[in-house]
């Protein structure tokens, strides 16, 4: 380690952590730490960071990380994140978002950021299902699964959010799970140095709702030495588990990675001074007559 | 005779709007006060547009129903608004298009159709060769049209002039405007004066968007919103001239909260829409007074519920403005009633919003927001970016430190060493989350006091204004647009007129003030309640009747004289 490196743990808050015992958002927190610390180390001021959750047990993590944050709305994280990178273009955007909060109440941003390329990372915490409203189904839930608003069992099948994020036009494409946590320090560390919207859907138990530890750990492995940069390939990969079944293997890496202009890049850094702004808008008002 | 009106009146794709800025720069150019009413429905191609053009040598904010001149491209436009022409008024219309029947000796037709296809110019230019007879009609001269037309005419100009010039030359001559419009209201300026140098003509919109630009505006966002869109449409076209940041995303929600990360980030910035887009607003706003964040929202209203009317204008969301989001916590709205004061408001509101930290809405309407109105450029220089109060940089930052004022320094990421954190749940003076009882009550004592640091320095501007006969006894109370129109009722009957310009913090006691020795109050609004009269009532000031208009048309003059007759004035 380089002595000059921030200890990932003065990167703590002080805050006190109220996530469950044995939550997947631990992992998340761990490597988001130890990422932001390596990156300090290597460039990447720690002030330039700025963090934006939503609503949900995993936003809490703003509150726990000693770093510029703006804690958001249900489902919003992206919007602000997009203005911020918009307005100071030194500033690495990193969204932390849930299921429910991206997938459901704040669709429309996630679809928008991948078709923008919106130089921003979105963590999506991925527990599959409601947390902090004590156990609901989530747009990534399984088909049957009963929660609190589902007794019966929920009626939709899943989305796969990563197939939605390649057909929209995101350039990084991963998914981690929680109990990798080299494999998310990987993934966060490429994504959050990706130029372009990246996206690591986080494989996050929920060990008082939807504990699917077993069933992941059986399942999961690691895909080494794909072609990134084929859709294809991609589609591929990422079609081969669709978030319904719990009887087929659940790829984790990145699976897509391109490079695409992005939405961020057409925006000048040009400002005039009040003396300008004036004599521009005389002429304005001029051309009014 | 002190004022002069002009109808022009065609199918929606004719340019009826462009032609009725044409015309009104034609008269200004004369040395007039121009008002310009633009009424159209919401489709694109065909259904009756007309534009009410209304010049005179004092200030003119309002449109009267009777017309001196009637143009009409079509038949419909005869049909519909014969009504409004008096006993000498005369019509210019397309002899291509229109039956005479029934117009003998009131005017005059032109070819138009013949005198385009001669020169082999596209249909759209019947604008111009109808203006060059509207011009040989009022008397205006070839010289100022040409002037015109080479000024603003982008495309096609000598094609332009050509079909004008015959236009010019085929009309009959009807009066002579510059003569028949003797003097202004109370200005006792005489048409054989020299004429003051013609002012720009500004809608509502543009007035509020340069107004923000000339106070610091960074960013600008927006979901296209009628009638709230060409405030969007102005940014976009200067966004490199200023630098600015425009952004049109997929929704008002996404509006909302881009214009608060550029608020975090430290880029002013604003967001415009009316009423169904404000509600997509409202989680965003009730976040900008938790988490402190500076925004400006230019609400321009329509006639609602929901879809409504949506060309049409109301005054039905004041209430709406007032309380929007859930939760406590101070915002200001303003609503102006002229392109001066629009323009003057908006720098102001951003000024406000900056300095302490909160939600500023410029409340419209569709009369504001797209009528065209003579705007006094000596105004120009006096929206001015104010300076915000920053961190001084010593020791550690605290986004939310409590201070007498409420108010708390604002730093921008990055800063070396320093954490800069916002939060939307109930927060500690770091921005970190707390659910503590006693922090609770404190911060929102902080947001409460921050409120009252506002109202005291609102106290300073004059949010009330009194015009007409300021001493009667009865006055009329109204706010936004229908200031033009109540105030030219008021002098012309004698009345008092009361102009209420903030809506929040409400100005108590200017307004308390404004009506000594009134007894007799009458509220004038567009809604079908009596908004304000409401909203004064929980101040104790008690409106005796309520004039409303809830048809999505703004008031006339002769429409609130009418009403005025009617009870009892």
């Amino acid at each position: 380690m380089n002595p000059e490196q921030i200890n990932p743990k003065d990167l703590a808050s002080g805050a006190a952590n109220t996530w469950c015992p044995g939550c997947g958002n631990f992992s998340i927190l761990g490597a988001m730490r130890a990422v932001l610390a390596e990156l300090d180390g290597e460039g990447l001021p720690l002030e330039n960071v700025v963090l934006v959750s939503g609503i949900g047990c995993h936003a809490k993590i703003v509150d726990y990380l000693n770093v510029n944050s703006f804690y958001s709305i249900h489902g919003r994280t992206i919007p602000v994140a997009t203005a911020i990178k918009i307005a100071n273009p030194d500033l690495k955007v990193i969204c932390f978002s849930g299921d429910g909060d991206s997938l459901a109440e704040g669709l429309e941003h996630l679809i928008f950021a991948a078709k923008r390329n919106i130089d921003i990372t979105l963590i999506l915490h991925d527990n599959r299902v409601y947390g902090l409203t004590t156990g609901q189904y989530t747009p990534t839930s399984p088909s049957g699964f009963r929660g609190r608003s589902t007794p019966a069992g929920a009626v939709e099948p899943p989305l796969n959010p990563l197939e939605l994020m390649l057909s929209s036009g995101g350039t990084y494409i991963a998914r981690g799970y929680s109990h990798g946590i080299e494999q998310l320090q990987r993934l966060f560390k490429e994504a959050i140095l990706h130029r372009g919207f990246s996206f690591v859907d986080v494989l996050q138990v929920c060990v008082s709702y939807h504990n699917l530890y077993e069933s992941y750990n059986q399942w999961t492995y690691v895909v080494e030495d794909n072609d990134r940069s084929s859709f294809e390939h991609a589609q591929k990969i990422i079609r081969s588990w669709n978030y319904n079944r719990s009887d087929l293997p659940i790829p984790l890496g990145c699976f897509y990675q391109i490079d695409a202009p992005r939405f961020d890049q057409s925006f000048s850094s040009y400002r005039p001074g009040q003396k300008e702004r004036e004599s521009k808008i005389e002429e304005i008002l001029e051309n009014f007559i | 005779m002190n004022d002069f009106s002009t109808l022009i009146g065609g199918i929606a794709g004719d340019g009826i709007n462009e032609a009725g800025l044409t015309a009104s720069r034609l008269l200004s150019r004369l040395g007039f006060s121009i008002y310009m009413y633009y009424d159209y429905p919401s489709l694109i191609r065909g259904g009756h547009n007309f534009s009410l053009i209304r010049a005179c040598r004092g200030r003119v904010l309002t449109h009267t129903d009777a017309v001196d001149v009637l143009i009409a491209l079509n038949q419909e436009t005869v049909e519909k608004h014969q009504h409004r022409l008096k006993e000498n008024s005369f019509v210019i219309y397309d002899a291509d298009k229109v039956s005479p029947e029934g117009l003998a000796g009131k005017g005059c037709g032109l070819a138009v159709s013949s005198i385009l296809k001669q020169a082999g110019a596209p249909a759209i230019m019947k604008n111009s060769c109808i203006l060059g007879g509207y011009c040989k009609a009022v008397g205006i001269g070839w010289p100022v049209l040409e002037e015109t037309l080479r000024k603003h005419m982008q495309k096609k100009l000598e094609l332009n002039l050509l079909v004008a010039r015959q236009g010019f030359e085929q009309a009959e001559h009807f009066c002579q405007i510059k003569d028949i419009i003797s003097t202004g209201s109370g200005s006792g300026t005489g048409s054989s004066e020299a004429s003051p140098p013609p002012r720009p003509l500004l809608t509502g919109n543009q007035a509020i968007s340069l107004g923000l630009i000339r106070a610091g505006l960074g960013a600008y966002v927006a979901y296209p919103m009628t009638p709230s869109s060409s405030v969007l449409d102005l940014m976009a076209s200067y966004a490199g001239d200023f630098g600015l940041k425009v952004i049109h995303p997929e929704s008002e929600i996404s509006v909302m909260l881009m214009a608060l990360g550029f608020s975090y980030a430290g880029i002013k910035s604003a967001v415009g829409t009316s009423g169904g887009g404000f509600c997509l607003m409202t989680e965003g706003l009730s976040l900008a007074g938790m988490a402190e964040l500076p925004v400006v929202v230019v609400m321009a209203q329509r006639a609602g519920p929901s879809t409504g009317l949506p060309t049409y204008t109301a005054q039905g969301d004041l209430h709406f403005v007032l309380h929007a989001g859930q939760g406590e916590f101070p915002r200001l709205v303003v609503a102006p009633g002229d392109v001066d004061e629009a323009y003057i408001w908006a720098g102001r509101a951003l000024n406000l919003a900056w300095k302490y930290q909160i939600p500023a809405m410029i409340l419209s309407d569709k009369t504001l927001s797209e009528s065209l109105y003579s705007f006094d450029g000596d105004l120009a220089g006096k929206a001015k970016e104010e300076p915000i109060m920053l961190w001084d940089g010593n020791g550690t930052y605290k986004r939310y430190l409590q201070t007498e004022d409420g108010v708390s320094p604002l730093a921008f990421p990055p800063q070396k060493g320093q954490v800069i954190k916002t939060d939307s749940y109930m927060h500690d003076q770091q921005g970190i989350t707390s659910e503590d009882a006693g922090l609770t009550r404190e911060m929102s004592e902080k947001r409460r006091r921050k409120g009252q640091s506002l109202a005291r320095e609102m106290e300073e501007y004059e949010t009330v204004k009194v015009y007409g006969q300021t001493s009667s006894k009865t006055a009329l109370l109204c706010w936004g647009s229908n200031k033009g129109v109540c105030v030219e009722a008021a002098e012309r009957l004698g009345l008092r007129a009361v102009q209420v310009l903030a809506l929040s913090p409400f100005p108590e006691k200017r307004l308390i003030e404004a009506l000594q020795g009134v007894e007799k109050l009458l509220a004038v609004e567009c809604n079908s309640a009596g908004q304000l009269a409401d909203l004064a009532a929980c101040y104790g000031i008690k409106v005796d009747d309520r004039i409303l208009k809830y048809d999505g048309r703004p008031f006339s003059r002769e429409d609130l004289l009418h009403n005025l007759g009617g009870a009892g004035i």
